[in-house]
């Protein structure tokens, strides 16, 4: 036997007796799906909040502490009376 | 808005109803072969569907063109692998059942032996789907295959009796 009459005879062997699809599949599937979309879309809510509200947190820091300005210096005494 | 948004879950429901109509059947076929289950007796089977399933409702509306048939079968496929090694090991627990035709395989060469020769994937997308080499999935598929028509221990005249069956 070559190897398409025995793919073929394997084939065969798997297609016999298909099982039923039980009536309340569609429903559990759609529970479970509905229920994996509705976390989903929590997940993604709750992620675009932190990262929201680090960005508001981040602005509102920057614009208290201007860290972009050179802090006075604190080792030369300042220049005076000459 | 709102009201686009129903319309839109309508239309989504009303293909998800027609996709699960027409590949559950073939679906379920494909799960029971892989758990090694009786026909009418697959609680396992049932199961690795509705999570497939499932998960294509999930990413329904992120197929964008792909085929939700395939994805399903990716997903079963990967999770009977990923979960097989715990569920199929020793204790005894899930036996394969004797009457079903890939009972003699152990759930790799199951798994194998399904996509290649009753779903029809291409070796090269088997191999790349499960992580293998075309080579080993070639191989795999040539062991089983001979597993199933000789069975190493018990009665050689099973394979002519399967020919003789009309299908």
């Amino acid at each position: 036997m070559n190897k398409p009459e025995r793919e073929a005879t394997v084939r065969q062997l798997m297609e016999r007796t298909p099982p039923q699809v039980p009536p309340e599949l569609y429903a559990d599937v759609l529970r479970r799906g509905g229920r994996m979309l509705r976390r989903r879309r929590a997940a993604r809510r709750l992620m675009w909040l932190l990262l929201w509200s680090a960005v508001v947190a981040f602005t509102v820091w920057a614009l208290m502490a201007h860290p972009w300005v050179e802090p006075p210096s604190e080792t030369t005494p300042p220049l005076t009376g000459w | 808005m709102r009201e686009r948004q129903a319309s839109q879950g309508a239309r989504r429901a009303r293909e998800f109803e027609a996709f699960v109509a027409g590949a559950a059947g073939r679906l379920l076929h494909a799960a029971t072969l892989l758990t090694a289950e009786a026909p009418d007796d697959n609680p396992r089977a049932r199961r690795l569907l509705t999570l497939s399933l499932a998960h294509t409702y999930a990413c329904w509306d992120r197929l964008r063109g792909e085929d939700p048939y395939d994805r399903a079968r990716q997903y079963l496929a990967t999770r009977f692998a990923r979960t097989a090694w715990h569920q199929y090991g020793g204790l005894g627990r899930a036996r394969p059942h004797p009457g079903s035709p890939l009972g003699a395989l152990v759930p790799q060469e199951r798994l194998i032996v399904v996509l290649r020769l009753y779903e029809g994937v291409a070796e090269e997308q088997a191999a790349a789907l499960l992580g293998l080499s075309t080579e080993r999935v070639r191989a795999i598929c040539e062991r089983s295959t001979a597993t199933l028509l000789h069975p190493p221990r018990g009665p050689a005249p099973k394979v002519a009796g399967a020919e003789v069956v009309p299908s």
